[in-house]
């Protein structure tokens, strides 16, 4: 189980986390709505310590992220950026398996190459793709070779941040399908920021909203329709009236 | 405030933050010390970095030690011709090369070329969350993207000063010989007689101080780039100009150095 405990965080005079709390269940698929500028993605780097909170606690299975042996601790996840962030300089294969071929889950170079290729057909890449650089990929390609990635050492936990951004509305559905389908079959606890609702249905399980640095609602993915919370509402619709500012 | 006060708060201010900027860029440094020497050992990053530091930059180098050397040749000429003094273009274009021009335009070209595209690429990956992605990934960026590209520089400069001076050394001959109707033998003794190993040595030493400082400065404010294309644009600039400042610098010092031992 991952647990944020009243979590802050400010940047100067912008207080992005003013005390997030929120619990993900181990095998549950948790995705957190909101905002541009809400602080989704802190609370998520957050969590692997790529942002250090000013206070509050973080813990993964009882183990405090902030003092956890740092390698070990990593190894347990697993993430799509973005944008991405594949290596421009290494083919893709290598980008894949970048794990497999360094540290303490050092493979020899073939079995890496081997684990890297099947990745990338279970995210429907070919075995052509494995030697060409990132730059020649499109957009999808490069977000499935990033799912590759994400998923390479089987981690127990896997983070998707805005999975789907930049994505034609059937490249999004593709990438919707395989990260649930993933999921599912790995049996892995998975925390997800989006903005698009087509996305949270077809991932999630549990939807949190964040708001003003705080989590506004959390729920069941089934009860967000009709959960009677004016913001969640709001957002959830699209409205440009309602109790979250929209700026014209 | 007052409109006397101002500018003394404003030269306060710059002094504060530079100091800041130097604490800052010393931490950086003794962190990238404290991981040369921790495992692992990324050797396939120190041969990339060696190939582009030290080999791709060879052609710059050469070029601008040769014309400098050509340069240098023509110009003490010309001075010394003023008192009698012609002959001693050998010695002078050998001690200038060696001690003080090859080690300083070797340093300022590879701040030019290596500091600028390392600061560019690193910056590049901190926007598109390449450095973040290296974290997740287990691997700490300290010792995947800093470490080899210092180690390449502390390795490869002095290497590239050696080749400079020679050819710097070169072109002074080219032309002395070549315009000036100096005799070849001569020419070649008068240059080897007159240069002495600690020359040598302080030569490569600086080699050695610039191309960390060129390296690290690249590192350094890729790592602390701002957001965007104008954040890397920003750092790139600012890794040159604080390279080149450094260097400059650092040549005064060693110099002084030098000369006192």
């Amino acid at each position: 189980m991952i647990t944020l405990a009243n979590v802050k965080k400010s940047f100067g005079n912008n207080h992005v986390l003013q005390g997030v709390n929120l619990e993900i269940a181990r095998g549950t698929s948790m995705v957190i709505i909101g905002g541009s500028g809400t602080g989704k993605s802190v609370a998520l780097k957050s969590v692997l310590g790529l942002v250090t909170p000013d206070s509050g606690t973080i813990t993964v299975d009882g183990q405090d992220a902030a003092t956890a042996e740092r390698d070990a601790f990593l190894a347990r996840f697993g993430m799509l950026f973005q944008g991405g962030a594949l290596f421009d300089s290494l083919p893709v294969w290598q980008n894949v398996a970048f794990r497999l071929m360094r540290g303490a889950l050092k493979r020899p170079k073939e079995e890496a190459r081997e684990i890297a290729i099947e990745k990338l057909r279970r995210v429907g890449l070919k075995p052509d793709v494995a030697d060409r650089l990132p730059a020649e990929l499109s957009g999808g390609m490069q977000k499935r070779v990033g799912l590759a990635r994400a998923i390479a050492a089987e981690p127990e936990i896997i983070f998707f941040d805005e999975p789907t951004t930049g994505l034609d509305p059937i490249m999004s559905g593709v990438i919707n399908d395989l990260i649930r389908e993933i999921v599912v079959e790995m049996g892995a606890t998975a925390m997800t920021i989006t903005h698009d609702m087509t996305s949270v249905r077809a991932i999630a399980n549990n939807v949190a909203m964040l708001h003003d640095g705080v989590i506004q609602w959390s729920g069941a993915v089934a009860d967000m329709d009709h959960a009677g919370d004016p913001y969640l509402e709001q957002f959830i619709h699209g409205r440009a009236d309602g109790p979250i500012e929209a700026v014209r | 405030m007052t409109i006397l006060t101002r500018p003394l708060a404003s030269l306060g201010a710059a002094a504060l933050n530079l100091l800041a900027a130097l604490g800052r860029i010393s931490i950086y440094a003794f962190s990238t010390l404290h991981h040369i020497f921790r495992r692992p050992f990324y050797l396939r990053e120190l041969g990339i970095a060696i190939l582009n530091v030290g080999w791709l930059s060879l052609p710059v180098v050469g070029l601008t030690a040769v014309f400098t050397g050509g340069a240098l040749a023509l110009q003490i000429y010309a001075g010394g011709a003023r008192f009698n003094a012609e002959a001693v273009v050998p010695q002078i274009v050998a001690i200038g090369m060696v001690r003080e021009l090859g080690p300083v335009l070797v340093g300022l070209m590879i701040a030019a070329r290596v500091t600028s595209s390392i600061a560019a690429e690193i910056a590049t990956m901190k926007v598109t969350e390449q450095i973040d992605a290296l974290v997740t990934l287990s691997t700490h960026p300290m010792q995947y993207l800093t470490v080899p590209r210092v180690l390449a520089g502390l390795i490869c400069v002095p290497v590239l000063v050696g080749v400079g001076d020679v050819i710097g050394i070169l072109g002074g001959y080219l032309v002395a010989t070549g315009t000036l109707e100096f005799n070849s033998t001569t020419y070649l003794v008068n240059t080897f007689d007159f240069l002495e190993p600690r020359d040598v040595f302080s030569s490569l030493a600086k080699g050695a101080v610039f191309g960390t400082i060129a390296t690290l400065m690249g590192c350094y404010y890729g790592m602390n780039s701002g957001r965007g294309a104008q954040g890397v644009g920003a750092a790139t600039k600012g890794s040159v100009e604080a390279a080149a400042i450094l260097i400059l610098a650092a040549n005064f010092v060693l110099t002084g150095v030098f000369f006192s031992i």
